[in-house]
């Protein structure tokens, strides 16, 4: 075999151009498509994370109807206090778990003694929320940064409203919401700081207390509208799903994958498992939802990952018309040495590996090469930092990174469609004639 | 003992919708360790019978046997086989591998075709280099060499497996009469040290005249003293 490697080897070197202009082919490809996938992967992550980090946490638990009623932030659709037991036992069960907050999302109204519009509440747990999305302070753009994010009887306004009401930190402002029962109630709230909105200007989304939510509501009990989970490990996402909707629901019945090859250890399920509650969850049963399954980034996320499929088609098809194209010729060009390694005895299967040999080692010496290029080019790009604005994020430092798998895959691949594209002038070799190779002009 | 015997040997190409007869009928006998040459103008059916007695090419009919196997009955690896295992080829245009040294090229059957353990093949290699007077070239490719080297070198490579048989079609063909000599002398010396048969083909009536039997091919047929070389030069 080294002897057919050797030969191969210095075939190559024979067409020396030729070869060059192959491999650099190849090494284009393989650098394209790995830096493309640490790119975009890195892109994707940090997409994720700016949902999952700042408001959806990587799971949520709702009751049953709740998430397809959302609009409306339907109160008559939350947990009751049992129902939260249950569902807070079933996650301290789990290791993965990192943490949890426990929301009340209203639907209310936001006057500053002038003008009135509307408004989303969040009531939070301010410590369990900023263990759960962990961004959330970052968000904060005005006000104090001292101390926790709330204090009761303090509002987060979102910018829309900071900019459209023109209210100010400090300022006082009145929350009008109608309970379940249907009558309205009041309460005033200090303006505590401005949030940054993750998808854009238009967010509506406040924070205040959940105690203080409960108080506006006059709720009889603690109801809960969302449990917001955050894992310890995002890749464990898809396990802790199946886990937790075993748990709370007896299904792990999942609607299908939003992200995968790019960045596994953000890619999220688009799942939602319910089932009739086990009791006390307040009449329905209960339901988990990944991030995907809440956020319409996850159908730019299944883009990206079908960018990325589409661009390994095409270095694919590269490796394998290059490679076809440079064997072909060499077959050509050589036919009276064929024949005459075939008239002296070489079997047709070491004239077959030689010709292969050649291939092999094209397609192993550019995927070397690029495979290198790319991880330097991969390093040099987390040196150089380049920053970039996503939404009302700025300065987002690019951070491509890729995983050995991906590595992998992709010389695999790449050495495999090289065998392949080898096989056909190959096996013409392996198959011709003495006498009429030996005659060839 | 005869080494190759054929008989009623009838070779026919297909040229589009003509049949186009090149060996016509032709019977001969070939003894171990004889150095004999087919002569005959181009076209008179040299090639075609140097290609079928080296399983190269099948008979039409007829019966060609080679070492007592009826070589016109071998399938296509067999034929390999029965060449990598039993026959050097020297060609016209030397056909060395332009990548392999001249050490490399007369390496390249004892691991392509054979599988020669290392000791044994540089042994043999060593040998042969110094029997062709082209161990100081060993380590050239064939462009740096001349071509009476070159076909040195071919006639080493032909017999580098240990052949009981050599066939070389117009070996000197490409040479000037000088090293075409030489080439013959050293195929006959060759022939006189290891006791390996050559069949060779010329056209040349200065070289034909070293042969020892010569055969005369005319449009396909023997001549009917074919193997008497004194009544070809009579």
């Amino acid at each position: 075999m080294l002897n057919v490697l050797k030969i191969a080897l210095r075939n190559l070197a024979r067409f020396g151009r030729r070869t060059l202009l192959t491999s650099t082919l190849i090494t284009l490809g393989i650098v394209s498509v790995l830096l493309f996938i640490a790119v975009a992967g890195s892109f994707k992550a940090m997409m994720i994370s700016q949902f999952t980090d700042a408001v959806l946490g990587h799971l949520e638990v709702h009751r049953k109807g709740y998430v397809a009623s959302i609009d409306t932030l339907p109160l008559n659709l939350n947990m009751k206090p049992a129902a939260v037991e249950r569902v807070e036992q079933a996650l301290k069960k789990l290791d993965a778990v990192e943490a949890y907050s426990t929301r009340v999302k209203i639907g209310a109204m936001f006057s500053n003694f002038t003008e009135t519009t509307s408004i989303r509440i969040n009531g939070i747990d301010p410590q369990a929320e900023v263990a759960t999305t962990p961004m959330l302070p970052g968000r904060i753009v005005g006000g104090s940064k001292q101390g926790p994010v709330l204090k009761r009887g303090e509002i987060l306004i979102p910018q829309l409203l900071e900019r459209g009401m023109n209210v100010k930190v400090g300022d006082t402002i009145v929350l009008v919401a109608t309970n379940r029962d249907g009558s309205v109630n009041g309460k005033t709230f200090t303006v505590r700081g401005i949030v940054e909105s993750v998808t854009g200007p238009s967010g509506r989304d406040g924070y205040i207390q959940i105690d203080d939510a409960r108080e506006l509501l006059r709720m009889k009990e603690a109801e809960v509208s969302e449990i917001a989970i955050r894992l310890k490990n995002p890749a464990q996402l898809d396990q802790v799903y199946a886990q937790l909707s075993k748990e709370l629901t007896g299904t792990t019945t999942k609607g299908g994958n939003a992200g995968t090859a790019a960045t596994a250890n953000q890619s999220g399920s688009a799942g939602t498992a319910g089932a009739a509650s086990k009791g006390g969850d307040g009449g329905g049963g209960l339901e988990v939802h990944t991030w995907a399954d809440l956020s319409p980034f996850a159908s730019l996320a299944r883009m990206i990952d079908l960018l990325t499929l589409f661009i390994k088609i095409m270095l694919v098809s590269i490796v394998l018309v290059s490679i076809m194209n440079v064997m072909v010729m060499a077959v050509y060009e050589r036919i009276r040495e064929i024949g005459t390694i075939a008239a002296i005895g070489t079997p047709p299967r070491k004239i077959l590996s030689l010709f292969l040999a050649e291939g092999l080692l094209l397609g192993v010496g550019g995927t070397a090469l690029g495979t290198a290029i790319a991880l330097a080019a991969i390093y040099a790009l987390n040196i150089w930092k380049l920053t970039f604005d996503f939404g009302q994020q700025h300065g987002l430092v690019l951070s491509p990174a890729i995983r050995a798998a991906d590595v992998v895959i992709v010389a695999v691949l790449v050495v495999i469609m090289a065998l392949l594209a080898s096989l056909q002038p190959a096996w013409k070799a392996s198959r011709m004639d003495p006498v009429t190779a030996l005659g060839h002009v | 003992m005869s080494l190759i015997r054929a008989e009623q040997l009838v070779k026919t190409y297909r040229a589009g919708e003509v049949d186009v007869p090149a060996v016509k009928g032709v019977e001969f006998t070939i003894d171990v360790k004889s150095f004999v040459a087919f002569v005959g103008p181009s076209g008179s059916g040299k090639t075609t019978l140097l290609n079928m007695i080296g399983c190269l090419d099948h008979p039409t009919s007829g019966k060609l046997s080679v070492l007592d196997t009826d070589v016109g009955s071998l399938n296509r690896r067999a034929a390999a086989n029965f060449r990598g295992l039993h026959i050097g080829f020297v060609f016209q245009e030397f056909n060395l591998i332009p990548v392999l040294t001249v050490y490399e090229n007369i390496e390249y059957p004892l691991i392509m075709v054979q599988d020669w353990p290392a000791e044994k093949r540089r042994k043999q290699i060593m040998r042969l280099l110094e029997s062709v007077n082209m161990s100081e070239q060993a380590n050239k490719r064939p462009d740096q060499i001349s071509g009476g080297q070159k076909q040195r070198v071919a006639v080493a490579r032909a017999l580098a497996t240990d052949p009981q048989l050599v066939l070389a079609d117009e070996p000197t063909a490409n040479l000037d009469h000088d090293t075409a000599y030489r080439i013959i002398e050293l195929m006959k010396k060759m022939r006189d040290e290891l006791g390996t048969t050559f069949v060779f083909s010329t056209h040349d009536p200065k070289i034909m005249g070293e042969a020892e039997v010569i055969f005369t091919l005319d449009d396909g047929r023997l001549h009917a003293n074919a193997g008497n070389k004194e009544a070809i030069h009579a």
